[in-house]
């Protein structure tokens, strides 16, 4: 039996398309309309709410509650101040991603934990002799994401910056709320007791029917993420822990993430690999592809068909080729309806990975297996101010 | 000495793409915009305090999807919002909704037809082959079959080739198009008069023509290109109103340094032995460039900027017979709240899933040609068409948090009105659509917080579009492709050496559509 979310109620009612998507054994709706179309514009032109209470949640606590996760994670956590909120992986010993999400610093003692995988067993084996109690509070703790441009208007008595979080009451509910997200827009997620969650829920479409607040499902959201140059678990990479052999896993620079490996802190896991990893520079690299209109295009004409985009974002590996040489494959793509372009994610060797240099990628045309022109873009496609602003 | 390579006169939206493709490929590019802002007929404007209009052009429809790439539009701000559905209220309650979803839809149409249902997609069908065999035109300076010069031969030949290459059933379909009225092209197809109707008024919109006229059957499928790019989705309703999509081609063409200056107003263009030289703003300031780009209309452009004694005698004739004849007015609402659809209501629709797309008032071909009848002798429709968007509900922006913006344009109200525009004649037509209007939502006289009625005539003062024809010319088949604007110099050229028109009064035409901006780019591009 999958479990469903504690907006379930809510969520059931107005998932007018039926279409639901597994996610960490829930139940979460894929869109609300019959298309997701509306819902991705309103997260880049009004207003999109989210229901992300599947993510897996830990509360860390306790007097070395800042040792443990410095330890863990790559960034460096110790010199987070209260309120902070900082994105990172974290790796095995061999410097191998296991999983990746957000660490918020709740006050000196208390940090809050996100994560797309199970990590208590984890979390508590590298606690050993500390004092520090890690608690799942996955099920306890609801959370909604509200991003797009209207976000700031809706919250109208939450000023916060970015990755910044604060205690605070919404309509009279206790939540904390984040200023951060999964779009790459102006956004926030608010964290509540699972009790509290459908009034929160009817507070926020109430507050936000005005400026066009619209429920939205994953289909949109995977859009977004794709635009915002965000990564997914199992899509774009395989955690370390699931990987059958070596060559599925991928270490934090492998992924673009080397600006959150701090080799300055003295012990982490994975240090050593990483620090190593450092010296020569990897192997592959997580870059943005954009495909040639013109060349899809032709590819297109030659059989006398317009040209056709996916109207949903895919998420398959797709050969990259140099010439007659696999230069590496794209593991995520679409069509991006606000900047009017066909985008990808893609894994390519470091040698093919400079900003600007022509591939070209695996296309299916009426059957037929193509090659389109692509040009190696730096992530995010898409970027707004308003984001930090 | 020339200071600049290239003036272009007008900074609507057609000025502003050439402009920036121009300034891409090198050129030093000053444009003149007479008003305090750009885009001409494609602007945003807060009317009244918080309610933001398009005031005059309000959705995007026919904006070539070349041009959003070649001039990275999205990274200048145009964001396109989907408007998918238009409603067609109807007497007693009933209405005809067109859904996006292709079930939907389908559902909706059996309603009033089986049939119908389902020559609905085998019209999708044929309209899609008819546009992608008509689109190549559109991006092209269209070749004059009575030239015999090698290029022009060339191109044609090319195009006898693509036509020849088309199946039989296509070309006989093509041909139809091209003949027939929309109203008799509909009839092969459809039963359902709401259907008919709603789908003839596209045929209609900028004309002095009905949909019974022949010919109108044609621009059905000028507007219907807009649909071909399907998901690239170059239709749609511009966030922040069309103003954004000129400021967004502003922003490419400053970006790739071109000038724009505001609040400059040309009086002429500077001709001497018969090549322009420059022009002369309003105040006497002369500037000077090697080339005049006009976005003006051709009337404009010609009797009034250039001038007759510095052009040919039957070019000037010709000028004269090009047919404007204004058919459309504005009404702008701002609303207190939503308007009260009785027809969704009674059919438990919420009203907030349907006035997100479009609402026609087209309940028959009869009542769009009575429309017609009115104008033809010089009156506005008693009960006129009219195509309304609430771009509020796309955009919550456009006005104040919960309250609403309406669009509606309608049709007819001929620029050439028994005893001219007045005042008075402007509150009848705002009157007049209002009461035709509540009848199908009778809450809507008690939302209206402002009301703001643009004729013809205030069209042609404001932006300065001849009789205030929207698409700067009729859009009729004498007036299209190689005899746009005049037969021999269609291709943006004009008989003065160094002077080229750019606006929509060349091929292809009218829409916030950018086309012939970019022709005309590319033809200055070519003869350097």
């Amino acid at each position: 039996m999958l479990k469903t979310t504690p907006f379930h109620e809510r969520t059931a009612a107005l998932c007018a398309s039926h279409a639901w998507r597994r996610w960490a054994g829930y139940v979460v709706a894929s869109s609300y309309e019959l298309s997701h179309e509306r819902e991705y514009h309103a997260i880049r032109g009004a207003a999109a709410l989210f229901d992300v209470s599947p993510l897996y949640k830990y509360l860390v606590r306790g007097k070395d509650a800042a040792r443990l996760l410095h330890y863990v994670v790559t960034r460096d956590v110790e010199s987070m101040k209260v309120g902070q909120v900082a994105y990172t992986p974290w790796c095995d010993a061999a410097g191998k991603v296991l999983d990746d999400g957000t660490i918020a610093r709740l006050d000196e003692t208390t940090f809050r934990m996100t994560a797309a995988e199970p990590n208590l067993r984890w979390l508590q084996d590298n606690a050993a002799g500390l004092e520090v109690k890690v608690e799942d509070v996955s099920e306890s703790i609801a959370a909604l994401a509200l991003q797009g441009p209207a976000s700031r208007a809706i919250l109208e008595e939450v000023d916060l910056k970015y990755f910044r979080l604060a205690k605070t009451k919404l309509g009279g509910i206790a939540v904390t709320v984040s200023r951060t997200g999964y779009t790459g827009d102006l956004g926030y997620e608010i964290w509540v007791q699972k009790t509290d969650a459908l009034p929160l829920w009817d507070y926020l479409i109430e507050k936000g029917t005005p400026y066009g607040i619209m429920p939205a499902g994953m289909l949109a959201l995977d859009v977004a993420r794709i635009e915002a140059g965000l990564m997914l678990i199992d899509v774009d990479y395989v955690p370390a822990r699931k990987a059958l052999i070596a060559s599925q896993t991928s270490s934090p620079y492998e992924l673009d993430l080397g600006w959150t490996v701090n080799l300055k802190k003295e012990r982490f896991v994975g240090r050593e690999a990483l620090a190593a990893e450092a010296g020569r520079g990897p192997q592959w690299q997580f870059v943005g592809l954009e495909i040639d209109w013109d060349s899809l295009e032709r590819l297109y004409a030659e059989v006398g068909l317009a040209t056709r985009l996916p109207a949903m974002a895919w998420r398959t590996s797709v050969p990259v080729y140099a010439g007659d040489e696999q230069a590496g494959y794209a593991t995520s793509g679409g069509w991006s309806p606000l900047l009017k372009k066909y985008i990808a994610l893609a894994h390519l060797g470091a040698a093919h990975a400079v900003p600007g240099t022509q591939l070209d990628m695996e296309i299916t045309v009426e059957h037929r297996r193509k090659r389109a022109r692509v040009r190696v873009v730096k992530k995010p496609f898409f970027d707004p101010e308003r984001k930090r602003g | 000495m020339a200071s600049w390579d290239v003036i272009v006169i007008g900074g609507g939206h057609n000025g502003l793409v050439c402009a920036a493709y121009l300034a891409r490929a090198g050129r030093k590019v000053l444009v003149l915009e007479r008003r305090e802002r750009v885009g001409g007929a494609a602007m945003t404007e807060e009317v009244f305090p918080g309610f933001r209009f398009s005031v005059f052009s309000y959705v995007v429809s026919l904006l070539r999807p070349e041009i959003i790439r070649d001039l990275e539009l999205p990274r200048h701000g145009l964001h396109i919002l989907p408007l998918e559905s238009t409603l067609t209220p109807l007497a007693d309650d009933d209405y005809l909704a067109q859904w996006n979803d292709h079930d939907q839809n389908r559902r909706e149409l059996a309603r009033h037809s089986l049939r119908d249902a389902e020559a609905y997609d085998e019209f999708g069908l044929m309209l899609h082959q008819m546009a992608r065999a008509i689109k190549p035109l559109l991006g092209m300076a269209p070749p004059d079959p009575t030239s015999l010069s090698l290029g022009e031969l060339r191109a044609m030949a090319g195009l006898g080739r693509y036509f020849r290459d088309m199946k039989k059933e296509h070309f006989h379909r093509l041909t139809k198009l091209l003949t027939m009225s929309s109203a008799d092209f509909l009839d092969e197809w459809f039963e359902t008069e709401a259907l008919k109707a709603t789908k003839s008024a596209s045929g209609i919109i900028g004309t002095l023509l009905g949909p019974r006229s022949p010919g109108t059957a044609y621009v059905l499928l000028h507007h219907y290109m807009g649909e071909l790019d399907g998901v690239f989705r170059a239709w749609g309703f511009a966030k922040g109103g069309n103003g954004s999509v000129s400021a967004a081609i502003a922003g490419a063409a400053r970006a790739a340094g071109a000038e724009i200056r505001c609040n400059a107003s040309v009086a002429n263009v500077l001709v001497s032995g018969n090549r322009a030289k420059g022009v002369v703003l309003e105040g006497g300031e002369e500037i000077r460039a090697k080339t005049v780009v006009s976005g003006a209309d051709p009337r404009r452009t010609f009797l009034d900027l250039v001038g007759e004694k510095n052009l040919p005698a039957e070019f000037v004739d010709s000028i004269r017979r090009f047919r404007f004849r204004g058919s459309s007015a504005k009404v702008n609402l701002a609303l207190g709240e939503l308007p009260d659809f009785t027809c969704l209501a009674a059919a438990g629709i919420d009203r907030r899933a349907a006035l997100r797309g479009a609402v026609s008032i087209s309940p028959s071909v009869e009542y769009l040609e009575r429309a017609y009848d009115d104008a033809k002798y010089g009156e506005v429709s008693r009960r006129p068409y009219m195509d309304i968007v609430i771009p509020s509900m796309l955009d919550p922006e456009m006005a104040p948090p919960g309250k609403h913006v309406m669009s509606i344009f309608v049709q007819y109200a001929p620029y050439h009105v028994n005893g001219g525009w007045t005042d008075a004649r402007r509150e009848a037509l705002g009157d007049a659509v209002v009461d035709t209007l509540a009848q199908y939502a009778p809450n809507l006289k008690n939302a209206i917080l402002h009301r703001q009625v643009v004729t013809p005539a205030d069209i042609e003062r404001i932006v300065g579009l001849s009789e205030g024809n929207i698409f700067q010319g009729e859009l009729t088949l004498q007036q299209m492709f190689f005899l746009r604007p005049v037969p021999a110099w269609a291709k943006y050229r004009t008989p003065v050496r160094g002077l080229y028109q750019c606006g929509a009064g060349t091929h292809p035409g009218g829409g916030v559509m950018g086309a012939s901006g970019r022709n005309a780019a590319r033809a200055i591009l070519g003869a350097a």
